[in-house]
């Protein structure tokens, strides 16, 4: 599996989502600069990792969103190439108009660092295969603007087309339905609150986060 | 030229931050206040070749999100306050 992960100014889960990607498939990711304006060639999957690129001047993800990198990243999605934005990452996604909606402030004005139970809602994505609909994971969140807010129109075709592929089981942050990551119309483009990075290892207490990039890595490779 | 461009929250999104700075006011015993919204202010030096229209493409691509905020754009030959 080729993979790329995107640095901007103020990522700070980069290295630790290229751990996580080298570990599960064998094969360190290229890191690229969001200055740059085209991906290395051959690539399967293109990672925004968590951070506060800019830091989240304007509106989280803003700025970054029209960095000279974002051309390539929507070109990639349109070819078809997964795309998966942790955190940072979705914020960036939807600010670039790759996802629909928007990530606000947590309702409860605070930022959430812990971990939280997830419930698995679509597991037919490249992302979410390795996982069963329905059960119960937990991956932890470190953030303060998560709480996920589209239109009602929005929020039922999400629903309706499967594209809601993870759910807070415990409220944690006034999202929308409750919606903790969600995927573009064609399957290829998934955003995430929550670290899945922060949980891949034996030694992180729990390994729910590395079946994602083993899916990825069942997927692509 | 002093151009300032008004960012707020589109009525039914909720304002978190809003209701908290509304607390604070119960808080200190002001009474009568409804509701809070908590937008921003961006102000703009622009060239006087700098027309609306540019304006508010500034304001779709980048000051606002449209998905959930509204804009406001105001020319400083528009309104020219006292204080500013």
């Amino acid at each position: 599996m080729k993979s790329a992960v995107i640095v901007f100014p103020g990522s700070n889960c980069d290295r630790d989502l290229a751990v996580a990607l080298e570990k599960t498939s064998g094969t360190a990711p290229l890191m690229v600069w969001h200055r740059e304006t085209e991906l290395p060639e051959g690539l399967d999957l293109v990672a925004l990792p968590g951070g506060f690129s800019y830091g989240d001047y304007l509106r989280s993800g803003a700025m970054a969103a029209r960095s000279p990198i974002l051309g390539a990243v929507k070109a990639a999605a349109d070819r078809g190439v997964a795309v998966l934005g942790i955190c940072n990452g979705f914020q960036i996604l939807t600010e670039a108009g790759l996802l629909p909606g928007a990530l606000m402030r947590n309702s409860g004005l605070h930022y959430i660092c812990r971990e939280v139970p997830l419930k698995v809602e679509n597991d037919r994505s490249a992302f979410t295969r390795r996982y069963r609909a329905g059960e119960e994971i937990v991956i932890p969140v470190a953030h303060h603007d998560g709480n996920y807010q589209a239109d009602a129109d929005t929020l039922d075709r999400l629903e309706g087309e499967g594209r809601v592929a993870l759910r807070y089981s415990d409220r944690c942050n006034g999202s929308a339905r409750d919606i903790a990551a969600i995927l573009n119309e064609r399957g290829n483009v998934l955003g995430m609150m929550p670290h899945p990075e922060r949980m891949a290892e034996e030694a992180h207490g729990r390994t729910d986060g590395r079946r994602l990039f083993e899916g990825l890595l069942d997927a692509l490779a | 030229m002093k151009t300032r461009v008004y960012v707020t929250l589109k009525n039914g999104v909720l304002d978190p931050q809003g209701k908290a700075i509304h607390h604070a006011l119960e808080g200190l015993g002001f009474s009568g206040v409804n509701d809070v919204r908590a937008g921003k202010l961006i102000e703009l030096d622009l060239d006087p070749s700098v027309g609306e229209a540019e304006v508010e493409a500034m304001c779709r691509k980048l000051l606002a999100n449209t998905v959930i905020e509204n804009f406001r754009i105001e020319r400083a030959a528009d309104a020219r306050e006292p204080h500013a």
